[in-house]
């Protein structure tokens, strides 16, 4: 349900919950997926891929493959050596990272379980299938390294030759030390962050042409510019021969944010063959090697005072990257190290990470990328802090969260908060949810004993998006700008084309692009058409992800829209024989200031301008505009979310009871919209804190291959939400922050939080990730046995931590 | 080789085929029908779900010979007039898709709900599509359009 009430009808375009233009392609089974493609002589390829984690390839023989029915060609690793380059890496974060050579096809030696080996072109996919096992392959196996806590032990068996350690990245600001130093309170704890896999629901898919040294790529991807830019890079195929396509997109979440080694080896074998060819994956294959998301070992540090004011914050991350570097792999946890702070105000703080390899798929971005991981942690040890000091997780938070009147605020992690209103998020939430009568109804079930015990939730979040200023990116060493562009071209029967550099893949841009541009240019939405995801026709961008595409595409089509004004008014000046300054723009048109009756419409305007009969001297013949708009700043929406969970004690089953979130992101261009986006991302944190989770054996292989084992959550293992909003403007001209990410940052901590909250009585501070029956069922058991139970099974139990290698404030075991 | 004679949204079709040919390939590839997406290619998702002989299977889950004499709807034959299936005109009102890839699927899994149970609870309606995994919506919106073509009665 929705809380929300929509204070007036909107008279504009912003605002307004329009219908999707995008859907009507959708719902009616015309859509165009990059598997949908067929090219006349098209070839089908299917990869042969590593069974080892890490070993080393002694023989590759794809002869007997060759003679297969209906296969053109069979390749090894060795077949590209000479062309295939390295899959890019594009954020070093640190001057000395380790960035090792990251072949797309495995030529000597595998790291990770999945990693490509070999590959057959064949007539069609059934028959590029059948011949893999014709194959001769030998591997000698070499020793797996699978947890990432003893892989920087001098014994540790090495991923690659220079070790385990790819970089370390500290930060700090303030004293730290002076913070701790006498601290009257002071918590630290050991979260886990399980390895997740995006899942988006269209698989990824390449088709590939090569026609007289022109390639078009049409890929599943979310980075169409990105990648035309990296493809250049990595293959040497000059960048005005490569096209690169993204046609209708299943579903991103992060995962298609990546320069793939199926999307380079289509390139290489469509330029052997002369021949279209096409690659799609299947499910378990995508499970093994689509980039996974978050695994990190977080430990973190909170000094007090009695009164719950925070004096500083100490965080030491290790990140798994897995077995190389892609395209931002050793970012994304340093995109958490500015949010650990979150809403709060401190003295000091101090932050490191360390990137560690291991014979696993690399980690890359995936819907948050750090900030889930950093908002989990710091939301986590702030209920530890409120349990310590016998406070209302609320009322601790309260005490140290930036006041509305003080923003702009520049926090201890050296970001600056244009805006924010926590206050009022978190009245609403409490009203919405009933605070104070799920309390009420919690002391009743501890006082009963109730098998069945009522958690409350808390999750008070902030975020970091809109990436990003291009300077800050620099400062950072990530590898790209983050501007973006948008070209308005203004037809002559008075239609628009909008070409936009971002990159949709479900977020909605072709209708909520067309809202924006009606109300700049008062044209009728419908007369709007919104162009993207080509790299001829839009051919300038850095495309879809971090929640960036309205507080930075957004706003370059706002300039853009006043370029064309600007343009217009010279045309319309000449149209009204009147001055230039005399004209009022209304949108939709000029008026001679004084005398309304004297208009020219922007329709008129355009016909004008082609037509081209009657224009001044030097005015070019175009009201057409292009812009490229980069952020001054990240846009920091935020919100409170409330989740009310009931834990069965007798069987460990968690049922949320209900889910409250009041966002946040500014001003809203499209509430459905908007909406939908909020439900999406709540589902993936509950799908984190109760379901998910990527799960390797002792061998280094990946358990969770299907989504019979990886458990996305189905419609009925989700609750339903309230949503609600509150409004702060951004310090941009439309006053948007964003919300792509912030449902899937924010509720995580607010259903662990919840779990927690539902055992404290226990004894019980913490349910590693996800929070399954049988581990918070574990958390008790080992809890009561701590409490009350015989000198064996405090035995155990002390066993079981050690095994599972939790912290010590832990109660419950680490990997399933 | 098989031969199969299948009825696709209202069109006959007869064709040799290899016995393992899935359906959902015969569909898409054979007969040209890419409105029906593979997702998960182990009857997990439910992205491909198509109705054979009037009850919602996953075609991924079925032989292409087992779909001889039978009469099969995708998407692409659900609504029976030039507009839109209420069904599809729910799911576009109350944005219960965003990037669309299990929208097929969702739909003709619903449909078959309703034909099941024309009013069913929101709880019924979260169970019966049970088997059909959306990664977008987290299915709030998906409910509440099943909910909205069952008030519109479109059982009947």
């Amino acid at each position: 349900m929705t809380a929300e009430t929509e204070t007036a009808a909107p008279t504009a375009e912003f605002g307004r919950a329009r219908l999707r233009k995008e859907d009507e392609r959708l719902i009616t089974g015309q859509t165009n997926w990059t598997d949908n493609i067929t090219l006349p002589g098209m070839l089908h390829v299917a990869f042969l891929r590593s069974p080892y984690a890490h070993a080393r390839i002694t023989s590759v023989n794809v002869g007997a493959a060759r003679g297969e029915p209906g296969v053109i060609a069979a390749y090894s690793g060795a077949d590209f050596a000479a062309e295939q380059g390295s899959l890019p890496c594009a954020w070093p974060v640190t001057p000395d990272i380790v960035i090792p050579a990251h072949p797309p096809m495995a030529v000597d030696e595998v790291r990770y379980a999945g990693e490509a080996v070999a590959c057959v072109v064949a007539r069609d996919r059934y028959a590029a299938a059948d011949a893999l096992a014709a194959i001769e392959i030998d591997y000698e196996p070499l020793p797996p390294v699978l947890d990432i806590r003893t892989a920087l032990q001098e014994d540790s068996p090495k991923v690659h030759e220079a070790g385990n350690r790819s970089f370390e990245w500290p930060f700090a600001n303030g004293d730290v030390e002076a913070a701790f130093r006498d601290a009257p309170v002071v918590i630290e704890r050991q979260y886990r962050q399980q390895r997740l896999i995006p899942a988006a629901m269209e698989p990824r898919s390449v088709v590939c042409s090569c026609v007289g040294g022109e390639f078009t790529l049409w890929s599943a991807t979310q980075i169409p510019h990105v990648l035309r830019v990296m493809l250049a890079l990595v293959t040497g195929i000059p960048e005005q021969n490569l096209r690169v396509i993204a046609p209708d997109v299943g579903g991103g979440f992060g995962s298609k944010l990546q320069v793939t080694a199926e999307e380079v080896l289509s390139v290489l074998i469509a330029r052997k063959l002369g021949r279209p060819v096409k690659w799609t994956e299947t499910r378990s294959e995508g499970n093994m090697t689509v980039h996974h998301g978050r695994d990190q070992w977080q430990r973190i540090k909170i000094a007090a005072d009695r009164d719950g004011r925070i004096r500083g914050l100490d965080v030491d991350l290790l990140a798994d990257m897995g077995a190389y570097l892609m395209l931002v792999t050793p970012g994304i946890p340093l995109l958490g190290a500015f949010m650990y702070p979150a809403i709060y105000k401190m003295d000091a703080y101090s932050f490191k990470c360390t990137g560690v390899f291991s014979t696993k798929m690399p980690t890359d971005a995936y819907r948050g990328a750090g900030r889930p991981e950093a908002t989990f942690a710091i939301e986590r040890i702030m209920d530890a802090l409120a349990a310590e000091l016998g406070l209302d997780p609320l009322e601790v938070r309260e005490r140290n969260w930036i006041k509305h009147e003080e923003f702009p605020y520049t926090t201890v992690a050296g970001l600056t908060y244009d805006s924010g209103n926590y206050e009022a998020a978190t009245a609403k939430a409490k009203d919405l949810f009933d605070y104070d009568g799920l309390r009420a109804e919690q002391q009743r079930r501890r006082a009963d004993n109730d098998p069945v015990q009522l958690g409350i939730g808390v999750s008070t979040f902030t975020e970091m998006c809109g990436l990003a200023p291009s300077r800050v990116l620099g400062s950072l060493a990530y590898g790209a700008g983050g501007w973006e562009q948008a070209s308005i071209r203004m037809l002559p029967t008075g239609k628009v084309e909008v070409v936009t550099g971002s990159s949709a893949h479900g977020q909605g841009h072709e209708t909520a692009w067309s809202q924006i541009v009606a109300d700049q240019l008062g044209v009728p939405f419908e007369d709007i058409r919104v162009l993207h995801g080509d790299t001829q026709v839009s051919p300038k961008g850095m495309d879809t992800y971090g929640s960036r595409s309205l507080a930075v595409g957004g706003m370059a089509l706002v300039s853009a829209c006043d370029k064309v004004v600007e343009k217009a008014r010279v045309i319309a000046a000449a149209t009204l024989e009147a001055s230039a300054d005399d004209l009022e723009w209304v949108p939709g048109r000029f008026e001679v200031r004084g005398d309304p009756d004297k208009r020219v419409t922007i329709a008129e305007i355009a016909l004008a301008a082609f037509a081209a009969h009657n224009l001044p001297d030097g005015v070019e013949p175009t009201i057409d505009a292009e812009a490229t708009y980069d952020p001054d700043n990240f846009s920091f929406p935020h919100g409170t979310h409330l989740c009310a969970a009931e834990v069965d004690t007798e069987t460990g089953f968690v049922t949320i009871r209900s889910y409250v979130c009041v966002d946040d992101i500014g001003t809203v261009v499209n509430p459905q919209i908007v909406e939908g986006q909020v439900h999406g991302g709540l589902a993936q944190g509950i799908a984190q804190a109760l379901y998910e989770e990527a799960v390797y054996d002792d061998d280094g292989n990946l358990v969770t291959s299907t989504l019979a084992d990886y458990l996305v959550p189905s419609a009925a293992d989700l609750p339903s939400y309230v949503t609600g909003r509150t409004e702060s403007r951004a310090a941009n001209r439309l006053g948007v922050k964003g919300v792509g990410e912030a449902g899937a940052i924010a509720s995580t901590p607010a259903v662990v939080n919840a779990v927690v909250d539902a055992l404290r009585p226990y004894g019980i501070d913490d349910v590693t990730m996800p929070c399954t029956p049988e581990r918070v069922w574990r958390a008790i058991q080992t809890a009561q046995g701590k409490q009350s139970g015989s000198a064996a099974e405090r035995h155990a139990a002390r066993q079981s931590d050690q095994t599972q290698g939790n912290s010590p404030q832990g109660r419950d075991g680490g990997e399933a | 080789m098989a031969e199969v004679t299948v009825s696709v949204d209202g069109v006959k079709y007869s064709d040799h085929v290899e016995p393992r040919l899935l359906l959902v390939h015969y569909l898409r590839e054979v007969v040209g029908k890419t409105g029906t997406p593979v997702g998960c290619d182990t009857s997990n998702c439910g992205a491909c779900t198509v109705l054979l002989n009037g009850e919602s299977v996953k075609s991924c889950a079925v032989l292409a010979v087992q779909a001889d004499g039978a009469e099969v709807t995708t998407i692409e034959g659900l609504a029976k007039d030039a507009g839109l299936h209420p069904l599809q005109q729910a799911f576009h009102e109350e944005h219960a898709l965003q990037c669309g890839y299990c929208t097929p699927g969702m739909i003709m899994a619903a449909s078959d709900l309703l034909r099941e149970n024309p009013h069913p609870s929101d709880e019924e309606i979260r169970a019966g599509l049970e088997g059909n995994l959306c990664r977008c919506t987290g299915y709030e919106n998906i409910v509440r359009a099943v909910r909205r073509a069952a008030q519109a009665g479109v059982s009947a």
